[in-house]
């Protein structure tokens, strides 16, 4: 695999692996990318994996917000309003 | 009074659906549920205060980031007696996937990832985060939990572009070595796969 006449082989590709997935790089270095991975399953699987990852990691990054926590929140802006009224 | 009380609905309307992403981020930073919620409240008193300074239309998500990731950094980051460090040098790109590629899916149509994945408890992967150190926590948080840019995070954490980068690539390498030490723990991926 690698290259073809030009573009980006397989170090180019990984080295922008990250920039790619973050949706970071220019235009044309994006087509580059791309190019590369329809034409590489090492590289593609490589570039599933990372993204797969990610999506792990956002979505089991999860918390519940207590309603405690909410009431005190909503509190404490009532009660600065409140300050805010009598001039403090 | 009427105008007061105007602005602090509008606030709340805004800023209050925000509060889960901002208490998952606080809960990883000060990785302490008490600290987590005084964080959290001190924030959106804080952004509230401060919100005529706020420009409409702008990235408000953003801009309730920065004032969580100030009052983190200024007030509830531990006292460190020495400096955190994650050796990352020896960790390759590709850390993570170079391991867990080389199983066999024991499932038919499932692949490999999806296997271990599956396997991580929701406790492990925030762990996991937990365990980096601040400067590659805060960047991994906000690049691959918050999914904010780049430049955005470059500007909730007022550090270069270059800066941000950086710790964005090493610290989820961290977090895949990380990753791996609790699948070799649970036993989901031999040691010597691991290269252990």
């Amino acid at each position: 695999m690698g290259s073809g006449e030009s573009g980006f082989d397989c170090n180019d590709t990984i080295e922008r692996l990250y920039h790619y997935l973050d949706g970071e790089l220019t235009d044309e270095r994006r087509l580059e990318i791309k190019h590369h991975l329809d034409e590489c399953s090492p590289c593609l699987d490589a570039f599933d994996f990372e993204a797969e990852l990610r999506s792990v990691i956002a979505n089991r990054c999860k918390d519940h917000v207590p309603d405690a926590l909410r009431q005190r929140v909503y509190d404490a802006l009532l009660e600065e309003e409140r300050g805010e009224v009598a001039g403090g | 009074m009427v105008l007061l009380m105007a602005d602090r609905l509008r606030f709340t309307e805004l800023a209050m659906p925000h509060m889960q992403a901002l208490y998952t981020a606080a809960l990883r930073m000060t990785r302490n549920p008490a600290d987590a919620e005084d964080l959290v409240q001190e924030t959106f008193l804080k952004a509230y205060r401060a919100f005529d300074r706020y420009e409409d239309g702008t990235n408000l998500k953003a801009w309730l980031y920065k004032i969580l990731t100030n009052t983190f950094i200024n007030s509830y980051r531990a006292a460190k007696r020495r400096p955190e460090k994650a050796d990352v040098e020896d960790v390759e790109d590709l850390y993570m996937y170079h391991r867990v590629g080389a199983l066999q899916a024991s499932g038919i149509g499932r692949s490999a990832e999806e296997e271990v994945f599956d396997h991580f408890t929701d406790d492990e992967v925030k762990q996991a985060i937990e365990s980096l150190p601040e400067a590659f926590r805060i960047a991994v948080l906000l690049a691959d939990v918050e999914g904010f840019s780049y430049k955005e995070i470059a500007e909730i954490t007022e550090v270069p572009i270059g800066t941000v980068m950086s710790r964005i690539h090493r610290g989820r390498k961290a977090l895949q070595k990380a990753l791996m030490d609790f699948a070799v723990a649970r036993g989901l991926v031999g040691s010597s796969e691991a290269g252990h």
